[in-house]
């Protein structure tokens, strides 16, 4: 028998380790896009969880959800993505601090 | 109401003179403009005889022309009071104004402000008929403040001049003291009171003699007290008296005419009429009446002798006209008021007159006032010499000339006065005789006899002025003779002004009040041998011994210093008051002002939100893993505290 | 329904043989998971990234099937294995990126980065395993039937109680969709493109112009 919390611990690892691919990957903005898929991978991976062991369809819905807006999200910042890449010649990440105060 | 309408025209002729020659002047031109001045100035001297002469036959005005406010029982009325007070001062002004309109055609023939100028002095006639006809405190109190204006404009008439701004300042600043005083005399009339009418007033004020007013630190006025020095207060800065009197003598800046017309015939003498108006109300007060005589007897003595020792012709007239303001104020303090108004009178004849003969000697020289720079005269300017001396005459109080009789009526009086000081003043007033006639005939002698000092080329060109200069001279010479002597008797009996000032108090004594008893007993008073002495001295140490004068001033040299800096009033005035003032204004300027507003709440609030997000905005590193590194630090924390609160 | 599932506790513990393969594959799985997660932040080359990457969603996928989910199971691989994930290929291939210039400062904020995860999934399953969600209070349901179709229980609520938020959803692909072209797309001056309306608009005197000439005189007597 497989518990939840052992799926629950899969996603909180995979969020962990997402978090950690994030911070570490400064310099490469597609890993970083990649790290938010598993982000998100991570919650949907608790959703379902969720949703089995609870009986409820509507945590499956709610990935549904996610995943779309996930897509959504890979378009867009690829896209934002490329558009970097064609003014700046690069995906560094430390070079993106025109905000800066 | 055909009354009204020509009481109304004295004061607005003169008004719309000056409205005229001021906004189109440059319009119509130099010509059209002072004959405007002149005949609206001419019209009020016109009108006010008229009126005068109706007054005297017994027709005494006193009524309301317009109301302008009404709040709660207090009302503000323009009104007039006519009787035998104001006529005399409303001939006496118009008269002096339209000489000096006239002599003003010569004098200031190449002034480019000729224009400005006369609506300057119809502007102030029109204000000081204000003043005078008022019958009630707050239109006198408009009259007074606007004597004041144009005496600012005008002594500040050359503006370009720095030394003219600094005394038109100066004399803004100290009259100032004394309208506060008189404001808040007359904040004090109507809380004890409730009215501003005069009659009202004057006619309650013997049931409020006793009221007291309870004072700080639990010291008890008497409201009369109170009221009677506020109001002196205010005729002191007016009327020049020690200590308000630092601004006439620098008010000779302004143009001659004026010297003559306002700083020496009327506005000065406005303090004079103020009190003397206010007679009824001083004479409850005892008090205030010893503070007037003092003041005056010290004005009188101290100023007499700073003109001693004055090179500046106007100086010396400015300075005997604070002399003999305070003989007049002497007078009111002997309650002697109508010897006051009386040689106010003649006073502003004989001292306009000299002004002007100054101003005549000053036109001949060039715009040359130093006497040191003159002598001479006599042969050049024969009409200007012989008016001169004739006002000197009248000033030193040689009979028969009109000085004489109004200052013995006031060395008379202060000798019959018994209240506190009139020792003092008695004293004073004897020993301003003599410095008084010293100080007129060396003005005469230094400027007209003696060898000329003056350069060859100026001496060449000395010749008489026009006679639109020299007529005023003459015209006003008339009076200063005749004045005296014609008026002297009911002057002094009081039957001159009748009920319009009190006259408790003086009484003829051993002297005869005829003009002609006057005359025989002079000889035997000690006030003519005094002028004689005067004049003899300034004889010797000018004419015979002119070397006299320079080892005096060096055997006493503490006493010519002390002369010479006029008793330190200005310098004290200027460290204490003025620079007082200024390091007052830079503490509150540096401190309350840089340091507490600027600095702290609005420099402050600006740099401290600077300060602030200079620290903030480092936060700010517009790095996309920093925001995301401060997120997952706030998730850590905030499991953190969901685990284990 | 979760009423339904604590009836039958005691049966599942006796079927605890068939449970046992079931929690071998989610071991297995759930292995190659973490894995493939750990070596998508790590690798040096983003083409392997994202493949590592495909491999973690096809065993997460694996994983939902295991939950019974096996309409979201599926669309995980073909949505994203199929499109987001070739999606990133293209992006990756298309960027002429260097890979050494990247790995740079990767060791510094390693540290950092280790003690920040290590932190957060320590506390994470610590409420994981917290007993909270063991069996005990949240048992396994029992499996469904055959011919149950999780698509078709899915598409039940969706097109139900969700269609609003379903449009939505197909709203913000949309919008998605424009805004990717619409940031990528470039006008290049230089490029020659046809312009029908252009074209069908010309008009004769536009382009043909008709002169008259004399005729030369050839031969010179």
């Amino acid at each position: 028998m497989i518990p939840l919390s052992h799926y629950l611990v899969v996603g909180a690892l995979l969020f962990a380790i997402s978090v950690v691919g994030i911070f570490i990957n400064r310099k490469n903005l597609v890993i970083i896009l990649m790290a938010i898929e598993l982000l998100l991978l991570a919650a949907n991976m608790n959703f379902v969880a969720f949703s089995y062991y609870l009986g409820d369809l509507s945590g499956q819905v709610f990935v549904f959800f996610i995943l779309t807006v996930a897509a959504a999200e890979a378009a867009v910042g690829l896209a934002i993505l490329i558009v970097l890449f064609r003014t700046r010649r690069s995906i560094n990440v430390q070079d993106l601090d025109s905000l800066q105060g | 109401m055909t009354k009204e309408l020509l009481y109304l025209a004295i004061p607005l002729s003169c008004l719309l003179a000056a409205l005229i020659a001021g906004f189109f002047g440059a319009k119509i031109g130099r010509f059209a403009a002072h004959r405007v001045a002149i005949a609206g100035v001419g019209l009020s001297f016109v009108l006010s005889l008229v009126v005068a002469i109706d007054v005297f036959s017994g027709n005494i005005y006193n009524g309301t022309i317009y109301t302008w406010a009404n709040i709660g029982p207090i009302h503000f009325e323009i009104g007039f009071l006519l009787d035998q007070l104001s006529v005399v001062m409303m001939v006496v002004v118009t008269f002096v104004s339209l000489m000096v309109h006239i002599y003003t055609i010569g004098y200031m023939a190449d002034d480019p402000g000729y224009t400005r100028f006369f609506s300057y002095i119809a502007l102030f006639t029109f204000a000081m008929l204000i003043l005078v006809m008022s019958n009630n405190f707050l239109q006198l109190f408009f009259g007074w403040e606007g004597v004041g204006l144009v005496s600012y404009l005008l002594i500040g008439f050359w503006y370009e001049r720095e030394s003219a701004i600094r005394a038109n300042l100066k004399a803004f600043l100290v009259n100032r003291v004394g309208d506060f005083g008189l404001v808040l005399g007359i904040g004090a009339v109507l809380a004890l009171f409730g009215t501003l009418d005069y009659a009202t007033v004057f006619s309650a004020a013997p049931g409020k003699v006793n009221d007291v007013i309870v004072g700080p630190l639990g010291y008890e006025w008497h409201w009369m007290t109170l009221i009677c020095l506020l109001l002196f207060v205010g005729a002191m800065g007016k009327s020049a008296q020690v200590p308000l009197h630092v601004w006439l003598p620098d008010s000779m800046e302004g143009p001659t005419p004026i010297s003559a017309l306002i700083h020496a015939a009327t506005m000065v003498t406005a303090g004079i009429f103020l009190v003397a108006r206010m007679s009824p109300l001083f004479e409850h007060s005892v008090t205030a009446l010893s503070v007037v005589l003092v003041i005056g007897a010290l004005t009188a003595l101290l100023m007499a002798l700073v003109a001693l020792v004055q090179n500046d012709i106007k100086r010396v007239v400015a300075y005997s006209t604070l002399s003999q303001l305070g003989y007049m104020t002497v007078a009111l303090g002997a309650s002697a008021y109508s010897v006051a108004i009386f040689h106010l009178a003649t006073h502003a004849f004989f001292k306009a007159l000299l002004f002007l003969a100054a101003g005549s000697v000053i036109i001949a020289m060039h715009h040359e006032q130093d006497m040191r720079k003159m002598g001479g005269l006599r042969k050049a300017l024969p009409v200007t010499y012989l008016t001169c001396v004739v006002g000197s005459l009248a000033l030193a109080g040689i009979p028969p000339f009109s000085g004489f009789f109004s200052k013995d009526a006031i060395i008379d009086a202060v000798h019959n006065a018994s209240i506190p000081g009139a020792g003092f003043a008695y004293f004073a007033v004897l020993l301003g005789v003599i410095i008084t006639a010293f100080y007129s005939f060396r003005l005469v002698f230094l400027t007209f006899h003696g060898e000329p000092r003056m350069g060859q080329e100026v001496r060449s060109h000395v010749h008489e002025p026009p006679r639109v200069v020299t007529v005023p001279l003459v015209l006003l010479a008339i009076p200063s003779v005749i004045a005296g002597g014609a008026f002297v008797a009911p002057a002094l009996t009081g039957e001159l002004f009748g009920a319009a000032v009190a006259s408790a108090g003086h009484e003829p004594g051993d002297m005869p009040t005829g003009a002609f008893a006057m005359l025989a007993h002079a000889p035997f008073a000690l006030p003519f041998w005094l002028s004689l002495a005067g004049i003899g001295g300034a004889w010797v140490f000018y004419i015979a011994r002119p070397q006299w004068p320079g080892q005096f001033a060096k055997r006493f040299k503490t006493l010519y210093w002390i002369l010479d800096r006029k008793y330190g009033f200005d310098s004290l005035y200027q460290r204490v008051f003025a620079d007082g003032s200024v390091a007052v204004g830079r503490a509150f300027w540096e401190w309350g002002d840089r340091r507490l507003i600027d600095g702290v709440l609005v420099n402050g609030t600006a740099s401290m939100v600077g300060r602030l997000a200079t620290r903030l905005r480092q936060i700010q590193s517009g790095l996309v893993y920093h925001y995301a590194f401060a997120m997952i630090i706030g998730l850590v924390l905030f499991i953190s505290w969901f685990l284990f609160r | 329904m979760r009423a339904q599932s604590r009836g039958p506790a005691k049966r599942m513990l006796s079927t605890a043989k068939t449970m046992t393969f079931l929690q071998l594959i989610f071991y297995i799985f759930a292995t190659v998971l973490v894995g493939a997660s750990l070596m998508v932040i790590t690798v040096r080359n983003p083409v392997r990234a994202a493949l590592f990457l495909v491999l973690a969603f096809f065993s997460a996928a694996c994983l939902w099937l295991t939950l019974e989910a096996e309409f979201l199971a599926i669309t995980l691989v073909l949505v994203y294995v199929g499109a987001v994930m070739v999606l990133f290929l293209f992006v990756i291939m298309m960027l002429d990126v260097n890979i050494a210039q990247m790995r740079a400062g990767f060791a510094r904020y390693l540290p950092l980065g280790l003690i920040v995860a290590v932190v957060m999934a320590g506390e994470l399953t610590l409420v994981m395993l917290s007993g909270e969600f063991g069996l005990d209070h949240a048992p396994r349901p029992v499996g469904q039937a055959a011919d149950y179709s999780n698509t078709r229980a899915l598409g039940e609520v969706i097109y139900t109680d969700y269609v609003f938020a379903f449009e939505l959803a197909a709203l913000i692909l949309l919008v998605a969709i424009i805004a990717a072209i619409s940031l990528t797309l470039r006008r290049r001056p230089q490029t020659r493109t046809q312009s029908p309306q252009k074209q069908v608009r010309v008009r004769k005197q536009d382009r043909l112009r008709v002169v008259q000439m004399p005729t030369s005189q050839q031969d010179k007597p």
